[in-house]
């Protein structure tokens, strides 16, 4: 039986990649360990080899081919003794999965930040989209054209926007300049900005991350990435010892404006050393700003603000989230101000309130919810220091229920921060407690089935609004 | 007046850097003098006031180091900087820093330079370029190479100098910080005050490596070992240091072999050393007795000296007299400064 080639995945969270190129024709002859194709995903090219000795036999791909999903049939090798015609018995099952997989989805999300402006896929994408900019808070002028875009190459907006507009802006990080970022989220920025600007570091985040204090201190106005928050830690004397109190004890003297980015929380299949959840942790600091964003139109926004604050901002990404696409408005200067929650979904019967990732499982449980005639408002906090207590409380107010929804773990998590606000700010209001769903009390498995159980489901938060609802 | 006695303490080696330094001018010796004397004087005042409980918490006293300080600010001009950990306040006074408002923030009143909210490791002043007083061991080395990364950045050709201890140099975030410097070749001086015991704990029974001025090595990072006792050693030294990373060839690193007479802090009972240790190198190599005996074998008479140190004890008077009476921060204060 001849050996299929499949569509490899190069990144634990690639789902589909472009073939750019085959560099063997059929009928050559594979060694193991020869480049045969070269494929394409949003973060690199890489090169596929092949594992078998044969024949390539068929190409099932042709060159070009965009999003084709992981583990799709691309090519066959034949063994000694084996023909094309076997080729041609191998091919006929992949060949109906190659047809439903060729039709790229014009919009690549899982999940809506904005139900409203999302419209199912596929359909040609949309140049301009008045409802999205009335969705938006805060507004944006009426008409404004609203542009589709992934999360990844709206953060590299925000950082092009202000670096140039302020010749004090720069970043530093692993892999920010000639690898065009470990996540490609500064992809362009050295070409545009040079290596003055934009900085290769060496892996010592602690040393960087005082460099990068130090020079802002300085009156310089970094953005420093970690490849995650997990690394960060080493880091953590710095950000919170000298980063966030400095101001404070100098009396008002020394400042220090500076973004410390990347993402945080979990991504997937990396297991507990690089799936920590820093959320609590940053949030807890006096002289921190903590910001946590979910749309596109956010991250945008939100990271202009951040780099502009004349604070240390925590800026939190998630690794899950940079492929998402969303809408953002077409404007020279789009600033969200930090310490403002939003209501994406409005309902009386239940607040779910939830940031970054959260959000995913929020407003998909906001849907299932509806289709029991429960009708859920959710808030996206955006910054969770400071957090925004008006908007959480006057929902709960309404609706007199809560959820919050956090990736990372309970004890002394964000949720129990909103749980005790609520508490002291809304007690009169609330028909139930307010329940939390978090992360499993676990360090985060590896085994697949694992980790979808340690981390939060969208089931778990429908049953969480059911209890509050006492359904 | 017989020549003043090398100075000799155990463990010292003379300086690598240079046999004799160049003497100093009249006018060189009159400065370092009045400005030793000011740290000396300060230190003493402060010992006595944390005494008296005026002054609470930590409290680490420079006495006995001061030619260091002062002999780095002859090699600098206006705009480079400096940073260091918590001996600071002989780095303050040295870069020209009000002794009112470092004695007044040491007793945690409003007119201190934190308004009274950081206390004796946390002051600042950015007009002086004096970038803090740091209570974490090794912070202010990152930070200090930040200070000379914004400087290459301006393309400005100011130094930054940045102080840390015996102790601080076994840090890996030093490491990390010496090897981005040269990897970018930043203008920094990395000064290692050596005064041989990081806390209590010696340098022969800390540090693998006690020559400190080789500690750059694994980065190409030069380094000379100075006499720290010796004001003119550490001009001397100063100048070459600050002409290398003028020219853009990088960071520098120079070890200045010192003592302090005082425990690590006011808390210290110093345990770890003798008596004796402490006196001899008091009475061979005193930083101001040194000039002093210069001066005096110059010519100079004792009526002269003596007006220099009641010039600057009225000074350190005036500063202990303003921080036991200034009031302390309104309350209002406890909430200002959290953010900009």
């Amino acid at each position: 039986m001849p050996i299929q080639v499949l569509m490899p995945a190069l990144s634990p969270t690639m789902e589909k990649g472009n073939l750019s190129k085959w560099l063997k024709k059929e009928g050559e002859a594979i060694k193991s360990g020869d480049v045969i194709a070269e494929i394409e995903t949003d973060k690199a090219t890489m090169e596929v080899e092949a594992t078998d000795e044969g024949t390539l036999g068929k190409i099932l791909i042709p060159e070009g081919t965009a999003d084709v999903a992981v583990n799709t049939p691309i090519a066959t090798i034949l063994a000694d003794g084996e023909s094309a015609a076997d080729a041609g018995k191998a091919s006929a099952p992949a060949k109906q999965e190659k047809a439903a997989e060729s039709a790229p989805p014009a919009a690549e999300t899982k999940s809506a930040p904005t139900p409203k402006d999302e419209t199912p896929a596929p359909q040609p994408a949309p140049a301009a989209s008045k409802a999205a900019a009335a969705e938006l808070d805060p507004e944006v002028p009426a008409g404004t054209e609203m542009v589709t875009m992934t999360i990844r190459e709206a953060l590299r907006d925000a950082m092009a926007e202000e670096m140039r507009r302020d010749p004090d802006v720069f970043i530093m990080g692993e892999e920010v300049a000639e690898y065009q970022g470990a996540y490609k989220v500064s992809q362009g920025l050295l070409q545009e900005f040079g290596a003055r600007r934009v900085i290769d570091t060496p892996i010592t985040e602690h040393g960087f991350a005082g460099i990068g204090v130090g020079a802002a201190m300085a009156g310089l106005k970094p953005i420093v990435e970690f490849m995650t928050f997990n690394f960060a830690m080493q880091a953590m004397d710095q950000i919170i010892n000298s980063a966030a109190k400095t101001l404070y004890m100098s009396g008002g003297q020394m400042g220090c404006s500076i973004v410390f980015r990347g993402p945080n929380g979990a991504a997937a299949r990396v297991a507990a050393q690089h799936s920590q959840d820093y959320s609590a942790w940053y949030s807890q600091i006096p002289g921190l700003k903590v910001v946590a964003p979910f749309s596109a139109a956010d991250y945008k926004g939100l990271l202009k603000a951040a780099i502009r604050d004349p604070n240390p901002v925590i800026f939190l990404e998630n690794e899950m989230l940079y492929g998402h696409s969303g809408e953002v408005p077409k404007l020279d200067d789009y600033v969200i101000p930090i310490g403002k929650a939003r209501v994406v979904r409005s309902g009386g019967h239940v607040t779910i309130i939830s940031w970054s990732n959260g959000m995913s499982y929020a407003l998909k449980a906001a849907d299932e919810l509806a289709k029991e005639g429960i009708e859920a408002e959710v808030i996206d906090l955006r910054t969770l220091r400071p957090m925004d207590t008006d908007t959480i409380v006057a929902s709960v107010k309404k609706t007199g229920r809560a959820v919050a929804v956090e990736e990372g773990w309970q004890q002394n998590g964000v949720g129990a921060e909103i749980a005790a606000r609520l508490m002291e700010h809304a007690f009169d209001y609330l028909d139930a407690p307010v329940a939390r769903v978090s992360g499993k009390d676990v360090p985060m498995p590896y085994a697949a089935n694992l980790e979808k159980l340690a981390l939060p489901s969208v089931a778990e938060v429908v049953e969480a609004a059911k209890a509050v609802c006492y359904r | 007046m017989a020549a003043p006695k090398k100075s000799v303490a155990k463990e010292t080696v003379q300086g690598n850097g240079a046999d004799t330094p160049p003497e100093f001018t009249r006018e060189q010796e009159l400065t370092a003098l009045r400005d030793m004397l000011l740290i000396r004087r300060f230190e003493e005042k402060a010992g006595q006031l944390y005494g008296m409980g005026a002054i609470g918490g930590f409290c680490h006293l420079y006495i006995g180091q001061e030619a260091i300080v002062v002999g780095m600010q002859m090699a600098l001009k206006k705009g480079d900087q400096v940073i260091t950990g918590y001996r600071d306040h002989g780095h303050m006074l040295a870069c020209g820093m009000e002794a009112k408002g470092v004695m007044a923030e040491l007793t945690g009143r409003h007119g201190g330079y934190s308004k009274g909210k950081g206390g004796s490791m946390h002051m600042f002043s950015k007009e002086k370029n004096f970038f803090g007083g740091h209570g974490i061991v090794g912070a202010q080395v990152s930070l200090g190479t930040g200070l000379a990364f914004a400087n290459r950045y301006r393309g400005n050709d100011f130094v930054s100098l940045a102080y840390f201890g015996d102790g601080a140099s076994n840090q890996g975030q030093v490491y990390e910080s010496f090897n981005m410097a040269e990897l970018w070749k930043l203008p920094v001086i990395y000064i290692i005050e050596n005064n041989r015991y990081a806390m209590g704990t010696s340098v022969t029974r800390s540090s693998a490596q006690t020559d400190f001025s080789k500690r750059g090595v694994s980065f190409n990072i030069p380094g000379e070992q100075v006499d720290g006792m010796d004001v003119r050693a550490v001009k001397a030294a100063g100048d070459r240091a600050v002409a290398w990373c003028r020219a853009g060839k990088g960071p520098f690193i120079l070890e200045m072999q010192t003592y302090r007479y005082r425990g690590h802090s006011m808390s210290d009972p110093a345990k770890y050393r003798t008596r004796e240790e402490v006196d001899k190198v008091r009475h061979d190599s005193d930083p101001i007795e040194q000039v002093r005996n210069r001066l005096l074998a110059a010519k100079m008479s004792e009526q002269e000296l003596k007006a220099i140190d009641a010039e600057v004890r009225e000074i350190v008077n005036a500063a202990a007299d303003f921080a036991q009476h200034d009031p302390e921060p309104d309350a209002a204060e406890l909430w200002t400064d959290v953010y900009r």
